[in-house]
């Protein structure tokens, strides 16, 4: 089968992860599990033996409850009467099967040590940041009390010093460069760059501005420059950083609604097994000799679910922790089990279909003109226009233009072409703040101003007014670049209309590059002497981000409808949704329609998760099953969502969706494997509990096992080894390829059940080969 | 030659079924959706003082159901306890009440489970107006169930699951009224008797005085088959040449146990709006009802065993006119369907062809399984194999677009856990209370050791399973076995009931989840098979260490 694999940290193969500072060096799970993070698991897991912990996890308690009493029944036996029993019982056969009975209750401790330590580190490292950090808080009554109207920067103000431990919602707090921001909040008056590295392991720091969608901080990041007004919104130990602590170390798990239906059918298997073994004594009186309670209880431990019911709290502890590794915060199991299930996906346009920005793909001359005169023309336009979308024209000219048009770009860009290149891969965010300490970009940005009166003339910078952006040359002729009808009026206003034949090529130019989902741009030119033309229309698009149709038709065949969500009108979004190949667009989206799509959606049984990151986002995030708030959103989208991204990579939802099945896809196929496994185990232990008796019944004893007592031993013993060696699957997770329900099932139903099966009974012969070695097995 | 005859006998009631299950499938899907009542039935209803159109929550559903069932259990008590006083009751004296009660709760039961021997125990009254009677109103009750717990798959957040009385109503009158007075007279056809006599005593050859009884045993026999019911006019149950006489009647028997199990599942598939969801579940009852049959008659023609070979034929306890292939298909049908009947006495089995159909039963009784029965349980495994599997590919499990959350697997567990529980409880006392060991040793068991545990087993299985096949060789009238097997068999139908119509409850009022790609597909073969492992599995698992202390032991003596 070589069906495609959606990307999953699980498996290797991603594009690297970056180092998170927070998770102490260990950033490769998938490796960790050796000898010596089972080692450093034992204390823990020692612990956890401890009956009134084991209670919660009731099938492995009732196996502790069996060790108790065998290790009883073997202290006592030597000074019991001998008990006439069906099987012949060797001497030390009780301490050996109690033994493994410890063995099996440790190694189910170790599984969820395993995985709560692996959350530890993390979690250790996030405490520092949370260390007591003195708060100054502006006061509220008193002389110096802040009065906001008349002194927003608080500057009059008297500060109190307070605990950052003794906050509470609404103070607000004064934090300037070098501070710690003691607790979440919003800026209500500043801008300042803060390093938020302590969170997001991002080295690059972030602007965080009063207003807008970027106000949230979050308590333990670090201002690096201005000064800044933070109203708290948390009380301190309900932060950010506390979720996300008591999250890593699996403190703040709940079972998940998933989970515990299947601790109802595993309890429910138990109950059944339990009756077998506990009326199989009385049944057995009818024919033969009791059986001995160290085999009765060899028999129970190996028929109850103990494998799934060891690993299934370190599967649900390594599920969260696999999205942590991938920088997501889930705030709830529930979501993540959630994700699993979502059947629709709501995907905003920019940021995560498209680039961020329009891009130029093609200049088009228009009749009459020749291609190295239209290039040059749209270039020069351009050279004015410090948008991406204006940058874009001049890199498509260095790539593609005719050699004048692109050694024109050439030197509008400073000779440096990388310059291009950086100036549109960065995000809006670099755009909106070019004095932003994130990125070369806003450098990149000017770079083109500077370059441009070595050139031609004064720029004529895009006004509303005139819808027109463009270059007047000294030589008194102009170049304009513009929306059709603007550019086609700047000519008939002067008397150049162009002819009809050119007219209606611009024309049908124009409505073929809008039928596409694109935006025409037309460039044209009047002379000093006041002739003019029309000379080439720029063909500006989104550009699809690579391998996005790929995925969705993964999506598709996971069953996944993927909606796009843009503010463009209906034929531009249709045509983008084609290219992209997501199913179903809502254009010219507000707010409120996205609420009411998810509830339509929901009201149809459907499954919805969606991103958001602005205020305007929060309803629809509440309301969403699975709601995704980027980091760099406020503080409403990160309350509202149940999922916080720290990377504000709104594609990374379908990561998620992968993440959230592969979770429960781990639990069942574990589930199967356990269940499975009691065949192999009952023709270990059913032939040699009444083999001395009958001697018939060693029919039934299809491994050819050397000796009954070696046989339940080694029933016993695989049962216990089993626990152990699943541990790292457990941790890593089952394999999930993005392909149709019933192939999935196919072959997990292949692997773990069917294999399930096969593997114990070479299992316990194998072990039954060393097992018949020891004196008296 | 005989494995020709076994293909042939099965290929005649395959056809016949393939023919009739799907006008028939469809024609109870109209009988309980329909809008309309029929003049009787609005009669009835104004006399009953119900209103037919109300909705009833599961909870007012299953108090209809339970209220009924008391009723009919009374009856039934009733007139055997006042027997001697009855008309037509052919001198008997009143019912002991160990036994009264025992009888009642089988026949309310769907069980049929007879610790006596009819003949010498009820007469004409008691065999028509109370235990004839309950076999149609035990098997209404069950189609009942089978089609509320349908409608709570179907409904899309509803409250109501329809009206327990118009259900028992239309089930009785339009379904098994009308095909049971067909089956009747097939029967009479075939030459089962049909009177009201008083035993006529005639000499034999060798002169001796012979009581040959009488009685309306066709009409009986019809319901008797067609209800699953089982419990015979006579001792000998369908091995009596007046209840059985032939070949054709065998056939017309077995085609009347058969008819409404195999055709339910179109009923479901035609009621939830997917056929192929009913051909699926067709497909692993039909599966497994194949293979146990092909067991069953493997075992029997093979002859295992020293009495066989010396005999030329596993021949003992079978009837000379339905030889070993018309015994094994009579008994894989009434033990794969809740009908106690036999034909052949099972105890006289090979040890391994014994163990089909006490196999039969311990799978729950799925394949088809009791009217209406055997769809709610096939249905409730059917849940418990979504959940599994829709683990495996990574979604919250849904079955016809129902999640199966906690609430909805709680209750689908629990229903497996009943029966095994009354069947391990219920031997295991038997054999590990010295006074009730005593008894079962001293009085009810003939064969001690494998055989006679096999025996005991087979009751308990018999009577939690509600069928009624009794391996003989046991003597069941005693006090402990009684009230035992009666109380096992109560439990054993209304504790599953209550489950069932509580999960009806909770599916009905879901909205259902749309079908996607990322949905499992529940009518693929894949789906099938996983269906039919987790049944076998489940049976495996739960009985393997008595069943290798019963027969597995004695059959590989």
């Amino acid at each position: 089968m070589s069906a495609p694999v959606i990307d999953s940290p699980a498996q290797g193969g991603v594009p690297p992860e970056p180092e998170r500072p927070t998770s102490g060096g260990d950033s490769q799970p998938q490796r960790a599990l050796g000898a010596r993070a089972l080692w450093a698991a034992l204390p823990l897991a020692l612990r956890k033996l401890d009956p009134r912990r084991m209670w919660r996890r009731p099938v492995l308690f009732i196996v502790e409850l069996g060790a108790l009493l065998l290790t009883a029944l073997a202290i006592a036996e030597p000074f019991l009467a001998p008990s006439e029993t069906a099987t012949p019982i060797p001497g030390g056969f009780t301490w050996a099967i109690a033994a493994w009975l410890w063995a099996t209750v440790l190694f189910g401790n170790l599984a969820e040590a395993v995985a709560e330590g692996r959350g530890k580190a993390q979690a250790d490292s996030l405490r520092k940041t949370r260390s007591e950090t003195p708060a100054r808080v502006l006061a509220t009554s008193g002389a110096g009390a802040w009065d906001r109207s008349a002194d927003p920067a608080g500057r009059r103000a008297t500060l109190e010093e307070r605990a950052s431990s003794a906050l509470t919602i609404g103070d607000v707090v004064l934090v300037e460069a070098g501070d710690v921001i003691p607790g979440d909040g919003d800026v209500v008056h500043g801008v300042a760059s803060v390093d938020e590295s302590a969170i997001t392991g991002e080295s690059a720091p972030v602007v965080r501005e009063a207003g807008g969608d970027r106000s949230a901080v979050t308590g333990g990041t670090r201002v690096l420059s201005d000064r800044i007004l933070v109203r708290i919104t948390s009380t301190p130990g309900q932060t950010f950083v506390d979720r996300m602590i008591s999250l890593v170390e699996g403190a703040a798990r709940r079972k998940t609604p998933n989970e515990v239906a299947l601790d109802v059918l595993l309890a429910t298997l138990t109950l059944v097994f339990l009756v077998v073994t506990l009326t199989l004594n009385p049944i057995a009186s009818s024919v033969s000799a009791p059986v001995h309670l160290a085999v009765l209880v060899a028999l129970l431990v190996c028929l109850i679910p103990t494998t799934i019911s060891a690993l299934l709290s370190a599967i649900g502890i390594a599920g969260m922790d696999r999205l942590v590794r991938r920088n997501v915060l889930a705030l709830s199991g529930r979501a993540v089990e959630a994700a699993g299930d979502v059947s629709t996906l709501l995907l905003d346009k920019t940021g995560t279909i498209t680039y961020g920005n329009r891009r130029a793909v093609g200049v088009n001359p228009l009749p009459g003109v020749d291609a190295d005169e239209a290039w040059s023309a749209a270039v020069e336009a351009s050279l004015a226009d410090t948008t991406p979308e204006g940058r874009s024209v001049l890199s498509l000219a260095l790539s593609d233009g005719p050699r004048t048009a692109s050694a024109l770009a050439h030197a509008a860009l400073g000779g440096t072409p990388a310059a291009v290149a950086l100036g549109e891969g960065a995000g809006t965010e670099a755009d909106a703040h070019p004095a932003a300490p994130e990125g070369a970009s806003g450098a990149a940005g000017d770079a083109a101003p500077s370059g441009l009166g070595r050139l031609t003339g004064s720029p004529v910078a895009f006004s509303a007014t005139t819808r027109m952006s463009g270059v007047d040359r000294r030589d008194g002729s102009a170049l304009r670049k513009g929306a059709g009808s603007a550019v086609l009026a700047w000519l008939d206003a002067a008397g150049n209309a162009p002819e009809a034949g050119v007219r209606s090529a611009l024309e049908a130019e124009v409505a073929r590059i809008s039928a596409q989902g694109g935006t025409p741009l037309v460039v044209a030119e009047q002379g000093a002497d006041g002739g003019g033309r029309a000379l080439a229309v720029i063909h500006l698009k989104d550009v699809v981000k690579t391998g996005l149709p790929q995925k969705f038709a993964q999506l598709r065949a996971m069953g996944i409808r993927t909606v796009m969500i843009t503010g463009d009108n209906e034929v531009t979004a249709r045509a983008i949704a084609a290219e992209a190949g997501v199913d179903d667009v809502l254009a010219e989206a507000t707010p409120e329609d996205k609420l009411a799509l998810i509830k339509q959606e929901q009201a149809g049984g459907r499954m919805v998760a969606m991103t958001g990151d602005g205020t305007n986002d929060a309803p629809a995030l509440a309301q969403a099953d699975v709601g995704v708030a980027m980091n760099t959103g406020t503080s409403a989208a990160k309350e509202a969502g149940n999922m916080v991204d720290l990377d504000s990579d709104p594609a990374k939802l379908i990561d998620i969706v992968a993440i959230g099945k592969q979770l429960l896809i781990t639990r069942g196929a574990l589930t199967t494997f356990s269940i499975a496994n009691d065949l192999a185990k009952y023709f270990a232990i059913v032939p040699a509990m009444f083999m001395g008796v009958f001697p018939q019944l060693a029919a039934l004893n299809v491994m050819g096992l050397s000796s009954p007592a070696s046989a339940v031993l080694s029933a016993v013993i695989f049962n216990a080894v089993v626990i152990l060696a699943l541990i790292p699957l457990a941790l890593r997770g089952v394999r999930y390829r993005a392909v149709a329900a019933s192939q999935l099932l196919g072959r997990n139903l292949l692997v773990f059940g069917l294999g399930g099966v096969i593997a114990p009974f070479v299992g316990i012969k194998l072990i039954d080969l060393v097992v018949s070695l020891l004196p008296g097995f | 030659m005989s494995v020709v005859w076994a293909t042939a006998a099965l290929g005649l009631v395959i056809l016949l079924l393939a023919a009739v299950h799907v006008p028939l499938g469809d024609y109870m899907a109209r009988v309980y959706s329909s809008p309309r009542h029929l003049r009787v039935e609005r009669w009835l209803y104004r006399a009953t003082g119900v209103n037919p159109d109300a909705e009833q929550s599961w909870r007012r559903y299953l108090g209809g159901l339970l209220a009924f069932s008391a009723l009919g259990l009374l009856a039934v008590y009733a007139l055997q306890r006042l027997q001697a006083w009855l008309p037509g009751s052919l001198g008997l004296p009143a019912v002991e009440p160990s036994l009264a009660f025992n009888t009642a709760a089988s026949f309310l039961g769907n069980t049929n489970w007879q610790s006596y021997s009819p003949e010498a125990t009820v007469g004409l009254t008691v065999q028509m107006a109370g235990l004839a009677v309950q076999n149609f109103l035990s098997a209404a009750v069950g189609l009942a169930v089978a089609i509320a717990f349908v409608r709570g798959l179907s409904r899309r957040g509803e409250a109501g699951l329809g009206n327990v009385w118009v259900d028992l109503v239309r089930g009785t009158l339009r379904l098994l009224l009308p095909i049971a007075v067909l089956g009747a007279l097939l029967l009479l056809l075939a030459g089962v008797i049909q009177n009201l006599n008083e035993p006529t005593t005639i000499s034999t050859l060798t002169g001796a005085a012979h009581a040959l009884p009488g009685g309306p045993v066709a009409s009986q026999e019809a319901i008797k088959m067609l209800g699953t019911n089982g419990g015979g006019f006579f001792n000998a149950n369908s091995a009596h040449p007046f209840e059985n006489p032939n070949a054709f009647s065998n056939l017309v028997q077995i085609l009347l146990v058969l008819i409404i199990p195999f055709s339910l599942p179109r009923t479901f598939g035609t009621m939830v709006g997917s056929r192929r969801q009913g051909v699926a579940i067709l497909a692993v009852m039909s599966s497994i009802f194949l293979v146990s049959y092909a067991l069953l008659t493997w075992a029997e023609l093979s002859g295992a065993g020293a009495a066989p070979q010396a005999a030329g034929g596993a021949m003992e306890g079978k009837e000379q006119r339905f030889g070993i292939i018309g015994s094994t298909l009579f008994a894989t049908t009434t033990t794969g369907t809740s009908t106690g009947a036999v034909n052949s006495m099972h105890d006289s089995y090979t040890a391994l062809g014994g163990a089909l159909p006490l196999l039969n039963m311990m799978l729950g009784e799925v394949a088809p399984g009791g009217v209406g029965s055997g769809l709610y349980g096939m249905l409730i495994l059917a849940i418990v194999a979504v959940f599994v599997a829709g683990l495996l590919v990574g979604r919250t499990p849904e079955y016809l677009g129902k999640r199966i959350g906690r609430g909805e697997i709680t209750l689908a567990s629990l229903y497996l856990l009943v029966t095994p529980t009354i069947v391990l409880l219920g031997t295991a006392l038997s054999f590990g209370v010295p006074a009730l060991r005593e008894s079962i040793e001293g009085t009810s068991i003939l064969n001690p050791g494998h055989h006679g545990l096999t025996e005991v087993l087979y009751a308990f299985t018999s009577a939690a399973n509600n069928n009624g096949s009794a391996f003989a060789g046991l003597t069941a009238n005693t006090p402990w076995l009684n009230w035992a097997l009666g109380l096992a068999i109560l439990l054993g139908r209304f504790l599953p009931i209550v489950l069932v119509l509580a999960l009806a409850g909770r599916l009905a009022a879901q909205r259902p989840v749309p079908v996607t790609a990322g949905t499992l597909p529940t009518h693929t073969p894949l789906f099938q098979g996983m269906l039919a492992g987790v049944t076998l599995l489940f049976t495996a698992l739960t009985y393997f260490p008595v069943l290798a202390l019963g027969p597995l032991a004695e059959g590989t003596l």
